[in-house]
């Protein structure tokens, strides 16, 4: 791993030279009824409209990998034949500009099922590979959760994490690609000053953490309490809405349709995310829903997470951003479901 | 204009379609005429043997029957009759039709005599409760909105044409709404009935920053004792959930049932 230094100042250069590329960002998108600002990923062409100090963004940024609805093919329809197109809609490389660990160690469990996998899905593969990824350091909102689920930290998955030092910027250079960008611009070697720093501001990090989730013997506890009765408490306030998989990084679950144009002479295939909360998630040709109930529908929302990607991956699907539980209006949230799968207060 | 179509070198008959008024305020149908850059592939995929707003001449002679509006007086139940003995496929056009619509506000109402009289003062009309279509005749399929969406009529026709299984989303509002990435309305202060509406209108009213109303009626899970406690966490009062619930129809028996309870 290699260390740089450098002036705050310098990161409007680096994102000038960047900006040849699409780049998108944190920036404030609106106001809450407190009057507290809302943030979100959003294509930046002006370097003053990032807001790199947010706390968290209302959604992840996911829809610049797995957007809500693709198209997966298109035909064009003659008389007794067909031609088929496939487009895996990259038009250009993407630099994401502040990014927290959170979310960039939901991008490598998403490549884990939709790169490594034996059905890779190229859609994602060619906009993941495609992609320039700038991580920022955070401080812990009362709803993360995120050191709980390993996730406070990111090893990999990037190409250079930023973390702020107060007038100076201490890089983390993992890829050859960041490492010349940053020959661009004017960086020092970090000191031992910086190190000591960067030590400083990753306790008072560890520090403001409000919120735990214990995950010890999560996976066994989960197989115990597959009858008990929080899920029916749980299940009867949830709406089946699919919030919770809309604002969830690492839900990548799908539906695809085929649509026909009225003029019959071309037709598409779409892809559209889906959630296993959804009423129809398990229906199947002939109509028989293998979850008809929400409580059920729920509990597989956890057990996919907390036990059956463990089992395959041996991590968790969840990375403790706490979105779900922030958007989800049945305040149905991880902490507190597991803490009553485990009978915790 | 071709007599027959093809698709993938399969003949396909244009079918015959008529589009018939209740009591609505039309604007279903004037949706199907707002776009005129479909307009045309429209018209070449079915046979518009009827349409008040767009055609003059008035044929008997069809397949699909499109019907929009709320039934609301004697004569529209032998209407209603005669067009079911002609149509194969009975379509209930819009959510007057589907649930009775904004017209059946009227029902709240227990004296519809005075009703009546401050509506239409000494003129005599021969108006009873608004009802759906579905309480005279059966109808084969449901087509929600007030007004219906044209993409989703075109999608529809298209798919009827082909043969497919004609399928609405199960699930609520809050799913297309959370795709366009919106601020929910109730972390802006206002109420929204999308976590049980269902969808199909790619959150038309949150996406424009207002809450659902409900026009589409319920989603197939819809958790409306939920819903109400969301209300009263967020500071509205029963009657303001009422009035969303009422509004268009779909809920008449969950509004039924929170009057019950008190
Ligand atoms: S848990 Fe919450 S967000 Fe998820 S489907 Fe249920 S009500 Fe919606
Ligand atoms: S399940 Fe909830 S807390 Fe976990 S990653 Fe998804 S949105 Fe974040
Ligand atoms: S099964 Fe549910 S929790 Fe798992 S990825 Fe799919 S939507 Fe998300
Ligand atoms: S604004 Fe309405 S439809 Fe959108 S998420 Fe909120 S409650 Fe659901
Ligand atoms: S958001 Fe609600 S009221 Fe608005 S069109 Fe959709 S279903 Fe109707």
């Amino acid at each position: 791993m290699i260390f740089k230094v450098f002036a705050k100042d310098e990161l409007t250069r680096l994102f000038e030279v960047l900006s040849v590329n699409r780049v998108v960002g944190p920036v404030q998108k609106g106001l809450d009824r407190k009057n507290r600002p809302i943030y979100s990923f959003e294509v930046v062409d002006n370097f003053d409209d990032l807001r790199l100090d947010y706390p968290s963004t209302l959604y992840p940024a996911k829809r610049y990998f797995l957007p809500f609805e693709e198209t997966l093919s298109s035909f064009t329809l003659e008389s007794g034949s067909w031609e088929k197109h496939v487009d895996y809609n990259v038009y250009q490389p993407q630099v994401m500009f502040g990014m927290h660990a959170c979310d960039i160690n939901a991008l490598n469990k998403l490549d884990k099922v939709l790169i490594n996998s034996v059905h890779p899905t190229p859609y994602y593969a060619s906009k993941r590979r495609n992609m320039f990824i700038i991580g920022i350091e955070c401080m812990p909102q009362p709803h993360c959760f995120c050191r709980s689920m390993g996730a406070d930290t990111v090893q990999h998955g990037f190409d250079m994490f930023l973390t702020d030092l107060g007038d100076r910027y201490f890089a983390e250079i993992l890829s050859s690609t960041a490492y010349n960008y940053l020959l661009k611009i004017k960086t020092m070697e970090a000191s031992e000053t910086d190190h000591q720093e960067y030590r400083q501001v990753v306790r008072e990090k560890s520090s403001k953490f409000t919120t735990h989730v214990d995950t010890t013997d999560l996976t066994k506890i989960l197989d115990m309490e597959f009858q008990a009765d929080v899920w029916k408490q749980w299940g009867d306030k949830c709406l089946s809405c699919g919030t919770c998989a809309n604002v969830c990084p690492t839900c990548y679950c799908y539906g695809v349709q085929e649509t026909v144009d009225m003029n019959l002479q071309a037709a598409t295939k779409t892809k559209q995310l889906y959630s296993c909360n959804l009423i129809d998630f398990a229906e199947v040709a002939g109509g028989h829903n293998f979850r008809p109930e929400a409580h059920i529908r729920l509990k597989y929302r956890y057990y996919h997470k907390h036990r059956g990607f463990v089992e395959a991956f041996e991590e968790s699907l969840c990375v403790g951003c706490g979105r779900c539980g922030e958007s989800c209006l049945a305040n149905i949230n991880v902490p507190e479901v597991i803490a009553s799968v485990r009978y915790e207060e | 204009m071709p007599a027959n179509l093809t698709y993938l070198g399969v003949e396909l008959a244009r079918p015959r379609v008529a589009f018939f008024e209740l009591s609505s305020c039309e604007g279903c149908q004037l949706q199907l005429l707002n776009n005129e850059a479909t307009l045309l592939d429209f018209l070449s995929l079915v046979e518009v043997v009827r349409f008040r707003e767009g055609m003059t001449e008035a044929g008997d002679d069809y397949a699909v029957a499109f019907v929009e509006g709320s039934v609301t007086r004697a004569d529209q139940e032998l209407q209603l009759a005669e067009i079911r003995k002609k149509a194969k496929v009975m379509v209930a056009f819009g959510s007057c039709a589907c649930f009775g619509g904004v017209n059946q506000l009227k029902n709240r109402f227990s004296d519809q005599e005075w009703v009546k009289r401050e509506v239409y003062g000494d003129f005599h009309v021969d108006t009873q409760l608004a009802r759906p279509i579905s309480d005279v005749v059966k109808v084969d399929l449901m087509i929600y909105g007030c007004p219906v969406k044209k993409e989703e009529v075109e999608r529809i026709v298209t798919d009827l044409l082909l043969g497919k299984a004609i399928n609405h989303p199960k699930y609520p509002v809050c799913m297309e709404c959370k795709a366009n990435e919106n601020i929910c309305l109730f972390d802006l202060g206002e109420p929204c009935l999308g976590p049980v509406t269902r969808a199909g209108c790619d959150a038309w009213c949150p996406s424009n920053r207002m809450g659902c109303w409900g026009c589409r009626g319920p989603a197939d899970a819809a958790n409306i004792p939920q819903m109400a406690r969301i209300m009263a966490e967020h500071g509205f009062s029963t009657e303001t959930l009422l009035d969303r619930l009422e509004c268009f129809g779909g809920f008449a028996a969950h509004v039924e049932e929170i009057r019950k309870k008190g």
